[in-house]
């Protein structure tokens, strides 16, 4: 049988799949999953495509294990992979945050539907950014994407597993319904315009390394197992030999670490894509299949020459904070659509610090928003 | 907003080496410990430490060097079993050892990954997990210590519990019906299936080492003391009696109907290796019948 092997080339294909080939170019060889809606597509491609690259798919029981599965093959050298939706990524939080705590890089692609619960599950949401956020417990610093296109659920994909390396987290791909089914150009370049990133192994000898201890960039290096580095992995609060140490000032350290490490790498990590925000007097800010209908809107509003602007967010966390409280001081409004009763709207509204106002757009889910109520909601904000 | 932090207590590098030259080496075995580790968190009496030692026998008497090896636990008193060996080690999530050793197995074919874990968390918690790897027949080597109770969290009941048993959340006694392990085991598709207790220490050397060179999954249950959560509120003395009890009431049935080894609280422990057969693994079978379709140069 011929191998198809890593693609090139124009395909024709939904978000999905292109979120699989985005993992196959940057070197996925393992994906654990669960079926889902609307993620289902992507475990369904990596099935069929992960062993023409001598790669591994495994469905597993349920969500749980393939979030652990994915760790267990990252500490064993692999770029893993799971892809999920609502009700899994709610079963994958523990897990989660034993990838934060061990630093273990990996990816995890959540197509967001509408919830709580079961709630719709077939149809768009947009209710999971604060759980990416913050849904497992305790502190740590957090990496999320949120692709607009199926181009970018490719390119993200790749994104994210680099973020992943480099950073040593899991690393959230916040798709969504709408940008997970639907079917566009996909362009694959050459596997050699494709930058990849691998984590930094370990120099040291055995008896000197630290597993744990993190130069300036505040990542340490990784050993795999098998490399002869002996290193104990745990989901306890750990020195920097890797030692479980119960105790307030190791905790303080390594917890610090690993919020600051995205913290403080925050103007490295954080990508929007800016739409006439140089004068604006409104500025919508949209993220994944909303910013389509937000991009629609602005250039309307553009083409009759208002002053709105646009302020995607490809990076959703770290947040731009920063951008928001420069963009406050010019702009009146910030309108943020989003499906679902406000989440991001919150980080704009503290970010904006009063200086501009900010409204929601809610939707619960289900729909998505019509260019024509982002620009009524702008409208309001121009003379 | 401004952040005024604590200043950072930083970490002493000494304090690892000096560990190592003060305590370590001490004992032979050593060498399969991580410098600076013990001594261990486990109670006087606890059966633990016989577990522990003999798994480094175990990996001596099948000749695996610790490079080649790596050991997976979940959450509890034997979860802490990972922290104490020398070789890379893995303490990961309450039950979900087996799914995270199966990522880590799968990937890496050339290492025999151990699974070490307690009876609460491999049959409660992650009692889903387990039949799910038994089935697929991933090569892992489970070692379920099985002491009948939550031993880390105080001595609460588990589905390993006998039926009139004490414990902190059955005051009156467990009228709940208790797992038999090995039958789980073998129903669901282990290749090797063995009991043993503490007190014959040889012999759950001779099958941790048979269980290493084995391919597939395995299984092997220690009944072990655990005189603070289980045997103090049973009454069952120190946990040298317990060992006196197994001794005692222990019954040597190589080849024994699985079917036939449930445990109660006072009665005869039925142990021995119940299975040994062979049986395809998921790598051997993934390997002929899927990637063997696909060309090497991808
Ligand atoms: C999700 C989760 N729930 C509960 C706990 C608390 N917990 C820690 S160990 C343990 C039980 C351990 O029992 P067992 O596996 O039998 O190990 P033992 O301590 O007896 O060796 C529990 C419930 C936890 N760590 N994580
Ligand atoms: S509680 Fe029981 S199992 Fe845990 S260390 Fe003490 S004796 Fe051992
Ligand atoms: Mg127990």
């Amino acid at each position: 049988m011929s191998t198809p092997g890593i693609l090139t080339g124009e395909f024709f294909i939904n978000g999905d799949e292109a979120s699989a080939e985005g993992a196959i170019a940057a070197g996925c060889r393992f994906f654990a999953g669960y079926p889902i809606t609307p993620a289902t597509e992507i475990a369904e491609r990596m099935a069929k495509r992960l062993p023409q690259v001598q790669g591994l798919c495994l469905q597993m029981e349920d969500e749980i294990a393939s979030m652990a599965a994915i760790l267990g093959a990252s500490w064993g050298g692999a770029k893993a992979m799971t892809a999920t939706s609502g009700p899994g990524f709610s079963l994958m939080m523990e897990n989660i945050g034993l990838g934060m705590m061990t630093e273990t890089p990996c990816v995890v692609v959540n197509i967001m539907r509408a919830g709580p619960s079961t709630g719709l599950p077939t149809l768009v949401g947009q209710a999971d950014v604060m759980q990416a956020r913050w849904g497992s417990h305790g502190d740590y610093g957090v990496i999320a994407l949120a692709p607009s296109s199926p181009q970018e659920m490719f390119d993200l994909t790749i994104t994210a597993f680099n973020l992943s390396e480099t950073y040593r987290l899991p690393v959230f791909v916040l798709g969504d319904e709408v940008v997970g089914h639907m079917s566009e150009k996909v362009i694959i370049p050459p596997p050699d315009r494709i930058p990849l990133v691998t984590r930094k192994r370990p120099q040291p000898s055995p008896e000197c390394y630290l597993p744990f201890q993190a130069g300036d960039d505040l990542v340490p290096t990784m050993a795999c197992a098998g490399d002869g580095y002996h290193v104990h992995v745990t989901g306890l609060t750990h020195d920097e030999q890797g030692y479980p140490v119960i105790t307030a000032p190791v905790h303080e350290r390594l917890i610090r670490r690993l919020v600051d490490k995205i913290r403080l790498n925050a103007a490295a990590i954080i990508r929007t894509e800016d739409v006439g925000l140089e004068e604006a007097q409104v500025v919508v800010v949209a993220y994944g299949c909303t910013a389509r209908a937000a991009r629609e809107a602005v250039d309307h509003l553009r083409a009759r020459g208002q002053k709105v602007g646009l302020l995607r967010l490809i990076t959703i966390w770290p947040f731009p904070e920063e951008r928001i409280r420069r963009l406050a001081e010019q702009v009146r409004a910030f309108i943020v659509p989003e499906i679902n009763y406000g989440q991001m709207v919150y980080e704009v509204e503290r970010s904006a610090q009063g200086r501009a106002e900010t409204v929601l757009l809610p939707l619960m889910g289900g729909a998505i928003h019509t260019p024509q109520e982002i620009v009524e909601a702008a409208e309001e904000y121009l003379s | 907003m401004k952040i005024r932090h604590r200043t950072l207590v930083p970490f002493d590098p000494q304090s690892t080496t000096r560990l190592r030259e003060e305590q370590h080496g001490l004992h032979p075995d050593d060498v399969y410990l991580k410098p600076g580790r013990i001594p261990h968190i486990w109670c006087p009496g606890c059966g633990l430490g016989v577990v522990l030692n003999t798994y480094i026998n175990g990996l001596k008497m099948a000749g695996l060097p610790v490079d080649r090896t790596a050991v997976v636990s979940g959450i509890g008193c034997t979860g802490r079993v990972a922290g104490y060996l020398n070789m890379d080690t893995y303490h990961t999530t309450h039950g979900r050892a087996i799914p995270f050793a199966t990522g880590l197995a799968l990937v890496r074919p050339d290492l025999t990954v151990t699974v070490f874990s307690g009876d609460g968390d491999l049959f409660a918690i992650g009692g889903n997990h387990f039949i799910h790897a038994a089935r697929r027949n991933i090569n892992l080597k489970i070692l379920c210590v099985n002491n009948f109770n939550y031993g880390m969290t105080g001595g609460q009941a588990a589905p390993t519990t006998p039926v009139a048993a004490r414990t902190t959340t059955t005051p009156y006694g467990n009228f709940e019906h208790s797992f038999n392990l090995p039958f789980l085991a073998y129903a669901s598709g282990a290749v090797y299936v063995a009991r043993w207790t503490t007190f014959h220490a040889r012999h759950l050397v001779t099958a941790i080492a048979e269980s290493l060179t084995r391919k597939g999954f395995t299984f092997i249950e220690v009944i072990a003391p655990c005189p603070i959560g289980y045997g103090r509120p049973n009454k069952l003395g120190s946990g040298l009696d317990e060992m006196k009890f197994y001794r005692e009431n222990s019954l040597v049935q190589n080849d024994a109907d699985p079917r036939e080894a449930d445990i109660g609280l006072k009665g005869k422990i039925i142990v021995g290796k119940f299975i040994d057969q062979s049986r395809p693994t998921f790598d051997q079978v993934y390997e002929e019948n899927i990637l063997k379709k696909f060309t090497r140069s991808a």
